[in-house]
């Protein structure tokens, strides 16, 4: 059987060892989780394995709050409660008050499909333990209706984290797991240009040193990452700066032209300009 | 051969179980990896690696293990040094040291030697005059001190060979021996939270309800519960200036992180070691000072005690009474240590200082001895294990710490 193979996409560049990843994941239909620092694509890639091997997507989003439960079904229990209260007709069927929740919508549907679990490390700490059979068997049992639910096709399911909690042994045996680093400049440099084929190559030289310029300042609290370069560069472009007004002089001395959008943290555009400032004065 | 491989991850400290090794087998089965070194490396990595953290202990077990394994890679290693090693010398060598090479015997004579003896050698070196390895005096390895010599496995993966890949270690500093901040301490902190449900009734009990609804035959019967709060009381307690100078900021990162996670901390200040006295604010140690026996007092013995400090001192300090360095104690720190100890049952001590270097001191190792072995090192897995220590549900009893 020869599989659709995933090698990145016209609006992704995946690296190598993503492509082996995510490859690994389509064949052995394992799910895949996926880490690295904020903003390097982790949810994207979802979104793009979907869109290059023709798949429907479900996302799952998690919050602070979420149940496992949630993502398989919900019983709505207050409904049918106010229901039988006005005595209405459909209340005599339990089914009527079950809700599907994406992991269903998923196991459901008529292709394989790929599964988005987003940011499954803000859930509370039992939360993945909760999922080890529906993801070990692709199967879940309804105690409402006393029914199994299997997965038509097992789903290719991604699961990203952002490392706020550690994840439990069990729950990453059964997993692939991939760490996505942050893109050394050559990959930059594609990302970039996958994003905005029409840019000049001085201003992406210019913007790109200057963002790793940026990225090496000591002691920032959150350093700004792929998704902020490409809104920053989008900025550029935008208000048409020249690549000249990116070169005035030391990259140490100056302040680059909107570094909000670069830095994200007031502490960090305060360092950051007190930097420039004392570099400044060094200089002189 | 791949068993080996696997006990050998094992060994190096990485948790692989048996489900992950028959899943890198199936997925071998499944020609995921064709026939390149570099393929295997990231699927192998892949399935059996779960943490960034443990990215560098695989690099270096994957390297050692597959460096001695010829019989693997040797059609790579025969197709290894020809381009490979000429990039690396056009890259690491000027001009003018290239004619110097030459007077030495020739460039392509070196290159030679360098491929004669990647067949000869069988394993990793380290030292020595002759095989490649790092830190010799052979024209081969890296770190070395022969002008003329071959830098290997040192530089980038700009070649994105597959040697490199795993060479390269770029993940060291995630291996959570080293890296340390306030997120991360954060992290390991997480562990001791225990909520429990304490105080008054004002959140609603939804299933509570339903049942209890239910039971009334259908009319509408509103449960409450109280909210869940973290329930861990911690008490810290940090050693200021002296020795402990260019710890503070690690201090000062625990410190933030700690109050951020915990409703009820407490903090006190010493210096060196505990005695009678401990403060709160630095600036008026001398004025505002909180005598220890209150704190005994105060703190009942659910709280947990962190102990932070390098406990580097003279051994009096701790032995005899009088030997703290700043005032005059009636009784020995090596007592009230005891005392603190025996009121709270849940205690550790974090020491700044690395741990292979703490039998080399001897006032750590009998604070080590007064807290029952219960000193970990300021590094991540060490608040890791302590945190591990507090959370016991059975405290500490004399003579289960190993």
């Amino acid at each position: 059987m020869t599989q659709a193979r995933f090698a990145g996409t016209d609006r992704y560049v995946a690296t190598p060892d993503l492509m082996m990843a995510v490859n690994a994941a389509v064949t052995l239909a394992r799910p895949l989780l996926i880490k690295g620092e904020p903003g390097t694509g982790k949810t994207q890639l979802a979104e793009e394995i979907a869109r290059s091997l023709a798949r429907p997507l479900y996302e799952w989003h998690i919050k602070s709050t979420s149940k496992a439960q949630h993502g398989l079904y919900e019983y709505d229990a207050v409904s049918r409660l106010r229901d039988s209260q006005l005595g209405e007709e459909r209340v005599h069927d339990i089914r009527n008050y079950i809700v599907k929740g994406r992991l269903w919508e998923a196991f459901d549907s008529d292709v394989q499909p790929v599964l988005l679990i987003d940011e499954i490390d803000k859930a509370d700490i039992e939360f993945p333990n909760d999922l080890l059979r529906e993801l070990d068997r692709m199967e879940f049992y309804v105690h409402e209706t006393r029914e199994l639910i299997s997965a038509r096709h097992r789903p290719i399911i991604l699961i990203t984290s952002n490392n706020e909690k550690e994840l439990p042994d069990a729950f990453l045996r059964r997993c692939f797991f991939h760490y996505i680093r942050f893109p050394d400049p050559e990959t930059m440099e594609k990302i970039v240009r996958v994003h905005f084929p029409g840019l000049k190559q001085e201003l992406l030289a210019e913007a790109l040193a200057t963002f790793f310029d940026v990225r090496e300042t000591p002691g920032l609290k959150k350093k700004p990452s792929t998704s902020e370069l490409l809104d920053w560069i989008k900025l550029l472009l935008a208000e048409d700066i020249p690549p000249e007004a990116l070169r005035s002089g030391d990259p140490k001395k100056t302040i680059p032209v909107m570094h909000g959008a670069l830095l994200k943290n007031e502490q960090d555009v305060h360092l950051f300009e007190q930097l420039v400032f004392l570099n400044r004065r060094a200089g002189r | 051969m791949l068993v080996r491989f696997f006990t050998d991850l094992r060994a190096g400290g990485i948790p692989v179980t048996l489900p992950e090794f028959l899943v890198l087998l199936e997925a071998l089965e499944a020609r995921l990896a064709a026939l390149s070194p570099e393929d295997f490396y990231y699927l192998a990595r892949l399935a059996l690696v779960k943490d960034e953290r443990h990215f560098d202990r695989f690099d270096r077990v994957f390297a050692e293990h597959f460096a001695g394994a010829e019989k693997l890679f040797e059609k790579l290693a025969a197709e290894l040094p020809p381009e490979w090693l000429e990039q690396l010398g056009e890259r690491l060598f000027s001009e003018e040291e290239k004619r110097r090479v030459e007077s030495l015997g020739g460039w392509d004579k070196l290159l030679e030697t360098l491929r004669k003896r990647l067949q000869e050698q069988k394993g990793r070196h380290e030292g020595g005059s002759k095989w490649i390895g790092t830190a010799g005096t052979s024209p081969f390895g890296n770190q070395g001190y022969n002008p003329e010599g071959v830098r290997i496995g040192q530089s980038g993966s700009r070649h994105r060979r597959a040697l490199k890949v795993w060479e390269a270690r770029d993940y060291r500093n995630l291996d959570d021996g080293v890296e340390l901040g306030t997120r991360n301490i954060k992290m390991a902190l997480r562990r001791l939270r225990r909520f429990a449900r304490e105080g008054a009734p004002e959140e609603l009990d939804l299933d509570g309800t339903i049942d209890s609804t239910a039971r009334s035959g259908g009319f509408l019967d509103i449960r409450l519960q109280p909210e869940r709060r973290n329930a861990v009381k911690l008490l810290l307690l940090l050693d200021v200036g002296g020795s402990m100078e260019p710890h503070v900021k690690i201090c000062e990162e625990l410190f933030s992180a700690a109050r951020a996670e915990f409703k009820h901390l407490e903090y006190f200040y010493f210096h060196n070691f505990p005695y009678e006295r401990l403060w709160k604010d630095n600036q008026r140690r001398f004025s505002e000072i909180t005598d220890t026996w209150s704190v005994l007092r105060t703190f009942n013995s659910d709280y947990r005690v962190v102990f932070v400090g390098d406990a580097t001192m003279s051994p009096y300090e701790i032995e005899q009474p009088g030997g703290s360095v700043e005032h005059w104690n009636d009784e020995s720190g090596r007592v009230w240590l005891r005392r603190i100890a025996s009121q709270f049952p849940r205690l550790v001590w974090l020491n700044p200082e690395p741990e292979d270097s703490w039998k080399w001191t001897p006032s750590i190792q009998i604070t080590r001895e007064l807290v029952s072995g219960r000193m970990f090192p300021l590094t991540i897995d060490g608040i890791d294990r302590a945190t591990r220590e507090l959370k016991r549900k059975t405290p500490y009893t004399a003579g289960d710490v190993s």
